[in-house]
């Protein structure tokens, strides 16, 4: 008589303990496009005040799940439901995600760089009566924020005069200032050196004692692993599991399994390599940043390239691994660049583009929409720009000759368009690659530089572009390859160099390498050298 | 990469005569842009013929179109370069002026040989596109302000060096350069027969051109146009020659500024649509980082547009000078404007990239008629301002519908 009660009242205290419990659930999220199931079924639970780390490799869908979150992809154009305080929430933009509260910081930071630290804090924010702005209690709050986020600057002061790292932190004040409930940073340390990247966990620490809760995006498992209370790993837009670190053992090597133990299918077409001498090198190369002009951003890089081998890079978002690239072709990027460039063991001239370009080197740009083609133009002037001279006779282009050759790689690389007087904009991302490496194949080079090859491309159009680069190899090519899809580096490379923080932390074999092995050395840090 | 070849090639010859067909009218659908300008040149010297009782097309009033648009024209064919390569050149009215004022300076004041003044003028042009080149190329300031600031600051120099006041006469033989006519060597007396004679050899000279280029197309294999299609536009295309030479030789015959004009536009068409360097003005303007990590030099190029403008704008400025047959320090006022106005009417795109040669002398011509016809009805420079103003703002609102409609 006596305990019935009793025990309804537990269970139903137990009930709204669970209901409490998560301040965030998603689930069976499913984001389709075009093409591409970015997002297949995806669970995510966020407890009410814990730091909550999302990881997964580069394309596992970790920015496409937080922009189903925070609305960017509104209500209708996914499956799945959002649970925010155990509330359903159909959130049609932006605005109704940060009104609950939900606010994300992502790794462009969104700062206006002209106006004052509190005139940033407060924008689309505004103390305002009638559309007229109360300063006083702008710069009062602003202080308040500032103090919360130990950032000893004065309001009036100008963003673009801040470092990364404190700029990072108003960014953290904006946030607060809209009185934030769940904060997503998407790879917050990414810009950040050592000191701001640990004042940055410090604070959030700080915050989450404090009653925030938190989704972190990072790739340094070290950081991960000292401020996450949980982690969920998505991998080919799949969740793979959920860790809890209290209670589940959980360590770098058990993350990195996680995130790339994926089965290797046939997807690369088999090749046996036909390498010989070193055709191409790299020495002691050194690269600063072009505004930064103290930072280093790639330091004393040693490199070479066989003939017929496909050599790749591993690495990394911003690992420098396409300021690698572009510094070699034609000093395209950095400022004070020293080191050699050695071909068939004659050092080259590689200082301007054009000089690169005549010395055999090619670079297939990483951004071909922005880098690669002029859009507005057709398929047959977007190929033959690199090297006009090829079918021109006293600076006169002979327009026939041109057809001719680019119909030839329209024929050969089966670019699906009705002819090639087709403007390229018009192509879907497969046949606009297949455009690009066209004008660079018809430049003749010695040395291709493939800077993510395959990104934003289709699996099958994927496989042509890599029978083609294989078969460029077996010409007596060198390529250099790089990539951010580990399976991709493992099935294409004959051997990978891996790149963390502008320096070259591994070399491996195409037969010692493994996945794990790669993300180890992707994520190696300076600090974890020098323990 | 052989064996991948051989196998495409099987298929290759069907597939291209299948691909010819589709890209005529891909062809088509690309040039519909300018197709359209020339029918609506068409229809606005219709408009005004009938409007004016036939007055715009008798040969006096056909002439003056020539004479009339020949500096704005000069202009246009400069600044569609300058704005393919995403720029644009506010300052070449003012540097018209500078040029003319100096012009005046050497030949009235201090007697030059007209050919040792041209000379001299047009390397202060081409210096004075270097100066400005040099600050949007390799300093890169938008060129916007550069040649705002050019255009206030040549205007100022032009009354310095003027002094305030007009300088005239010019001699007889640079007033010709503007004003005179290509003399009948075969003394027709009523008709111009020289000129007559021209338009024959004209048409027979473009026929023969497209000739040579059909047979160079088939050659390589590629599809033509249809025999009868083509007779019947090298036809229409001819008649139009002659018909525009007939017209001319009942009045003086050809002006000499014609030549310089025609001469022009077929050398900077054959230089932007056939030439490597043409090829990069059209790169930089489309995609400045694709063009420069193509290899493409883009400041140099950048920098000899500007000189290219600056050269431009002195011969106009010369043009101006010998048809007024006087140096004033107002010559040249918001010729920017309407050299501006006459690429985006024909085509031009505001963000670069896009536009042509003839496409400026069709937006020029567009904008002659228009004044030349509205000056004839009478109309004030009032009312005739505000309507230019509507004309451009229709045509390149029609521009964007269009591609708008085609993404």
């Amino acid at each position: 008589m006596y305990l019935y009660p009793l025990i309804s009242v537990t269970l139903l205290q137990g009930g709204q303990r669970e209901m409490s419990e998560f301040i965030l659930e998603m689930r069976g999220i499913t984001k389709q496009f075009p093409g591409v199931k970015a997002l297949d079924n995806v669970n995510l639970k966020i407890r009410e005040g814990e730091i909550h780390a999302l990881c997964g490799e580069n394309g596992a869908g970790k920015s496409t799940l937080m922009k189903v979150l925070s609305g960017v992809y509104p209500y209708g154009t996914y499956d799945g439901e959002i649970l925010f305080k155990g509330e359903v929430c159909r959130f049609k933009d932006i605005k109704q995600s940060e009104q609950l509260g939900i606010v994300i910081i992502h790794q462009e930071l969104a700062l206006i760089p002209y106006l004052s630290i509190a005139e940033n804090i407060f924008l689309g924010n505004e103390r305002a009566k009638r559309g007229i702005i109360n300063w006083n209690e702008t710069i009062a709050q602003t202080k308040k924020l500032l103090q919360k986020v130990g950032l000893d600057e004065s309001p009036h002061t100008l963003v673009g005069q801040l470092g990364v790292g404190k700029q990072q932190l108003v960014e953290i004040a904006k946030a607060l200032a809209k009185d934030v409930k769940l904060l997503i940073l998407d790879e917050p340390t990414a810009a950040l050196n050592e000191d701001d990247s640990e004042n940055l966990l410090n604070l959030l620490l700080e915050l989450k004692k404090q009653g925030l809760s938190a989704i972190i995006i990072s790739h340094k498992l070290n950081e991960i692993t000292k401020v996450a209370d949980s982690i969920t790993i998505l991998r080919d837009g799949k969740t793979i599991e959920t860790l809890d670190m209290k209670h589940d053992e959980v360590t770098e090597d058990r993350i990195i399994r996680g995130m790339v133990g994926r089965d290797l299918t046939n997807r690369y077409p088999s090749r046996t390599p036909k390498i010989g001498e070193i055709i191409f090198e790299v020495r002691n190369w050194t690269v600063y940043h072009p505004v930064y002009s103290e930072r280093k951003v790639l330091d004393n890089i040693n490199l070479s390239i066989r003939r017929g081998e496909i050599v790749g890079i591993a690495g990394l978002m911003g690992a420098g691994r396409t300021e690698l690239a572009m510094s070699i072709f034609g000093r395209s990027y950095g400022k004070k660049i020293s080191g050699e460039i050695w071909k068939n063991g004659v050092k080259i001239d590689v200082s301007d583009v054009s000089k690169a370009i005549a010395n055999g080197i090619a670079y297939v740009t990483e951004d071909r929409k922005g880098n690669g083609l002029i859009l507005m133009e057709d398929i047959r002037k977007n190929i033959t720009l690199s090297r006009l001279g090829k079918i021109s006779n006293h600076f006169v282009v002979d327009e026939n000759q041109e057809i001719v050759e680019s119909e030839r790689f329209r024929d050969q690389f089966k670019i699906k368009t009705p002819s090639v007087f087709q403007k390229v904009e018009a192509l879907s991302g497969g046949n606009q690659q297949k455009v690009v490496l066209s004008k660079w194949i018809f430049a003749e080079p010695d040395i291709l530089i493939l800077d993510e090859p395959t990104r934003g491309i289709d699996v099958g159009a994927k496989y042509e572009i890599y029978t083609i680069i294989q078969q460029l190899a077996d010409a007596g090519k060198g390529i250099l390859m790089i990539s951010s899809e580990l399976p991709e580096i493992l099935g294409m490379c004959d051997r990978i160099y891996v790149m963390s923080e502008g320096i070259i932390t591994g070399e491996v074999s195409r037969e010692e390498a493994t996945q794990e092995k790669l993300m180890r050395l992707m994520t190696k840090t300076a600090i974890q050298e020098g323990a | 990469m052989g064996a991948l070849m051989q196998k495409t090639a099987q298929h290759s010859p069907k597939r291209s005569t299948e691909s010819q067909q589709l890209s005529l009218k891909q062809m088509i659908k690309n040039n519909m842009r300018s197709y359209s300008m020339v029918i609506a040149l068409i229809l606005i010297m219709l408009l005004f013929q009938v409007l004016t009782g036939g007055i715009l097309l008798r040969p006096l009033n056909i002439t003056n179109l020539i004479l009339q648009n020949s500096y704005i024209l000069v202009l246009a064919v400069g600044m569609m370069l300058v704005i393919i390569t995403g720029h644009i050149d506010l300052s070449v009215g003012s540097v018209a002026a500078f040029v003319g004022a100096l012009a005046g300076i050497l030949m009235v004041q201090h007697h030059a040989s007209v050919w040792l003044t041209v000379l001299i003028c047009l390397l202060l042009g081409a210096l004075i596109g270097a100066w400005q080149g040099f600050w949007v190329a390799y300093v890169k300031i938008p060129s916007f302000i550069v040649t705002l600031a050019g255009m206030l600051l040549f205007r100022g120099l032009t009354m310095v060096i003027l002094e305030g006041q007009s300088i005239a006469p010019f001699p007889k033989t640079f007033q010709n350069m503007s004003s005179g006519f290509l003399p009948d060597v075969f003394h027709g007396g009523e008709i111009h027969l020289f000129t007559i004679v021209i338009g024959f050899a004209a048409s027979l000279l473009f026929v023969v051109l497209e000739w040579r280029k059909r047979n160079s197309q088939k050659k390589y294999g590629f599809a033509v146009t249809p025999a009868a299609m083509f007779a019947l536009k090298l036809a229409v295309i001819a008649a139009v020659i002659m018909i525009f030479t007939y017209i001319l030789a009942t009045y003086e015959g050809i002006p000499t500024i014609l030549v310089i004009l025609v001469a022009l536009i077929i050398a900077y068409s054959f230089v932007a649509n056939r030439t490597v360097v043409g090829r990069h003005i059209y790169a930089i303007g489309g995609n400045e980082k694709a063009a420069q990590l193509s290899g493409i030099k883009t400041k140099r190029v950048t920098f000899w547009v500007f000189v290219n403008m600056g050269v431009l704008a002195a011969l106009s400025g010369l043009i101006f000078a010998a048809r007024l047959n006087a140096a004033t320090p107002k010559a040249g006022n918001l010729f920017e404007l309407d050299a501006i106005a006459a690429c985006f009417i024909g085509g031009a795109s505001a963000y670069g990239g896009i536009g042509t040669i003839s496409g400026a002398i069709i937006g020029g011509l567009v904008m002659g008629v228009m004044n030349n016809g509205m000056s004839l009805l009478g109309l004030g420079i009032d009312w005739q301002q505000a309507i230019k103003g509507l004309v451009l703002l229709i045509a390149v609102a029609f521009d964007i519908y269009n591609k708008n409609k085609a993404a």
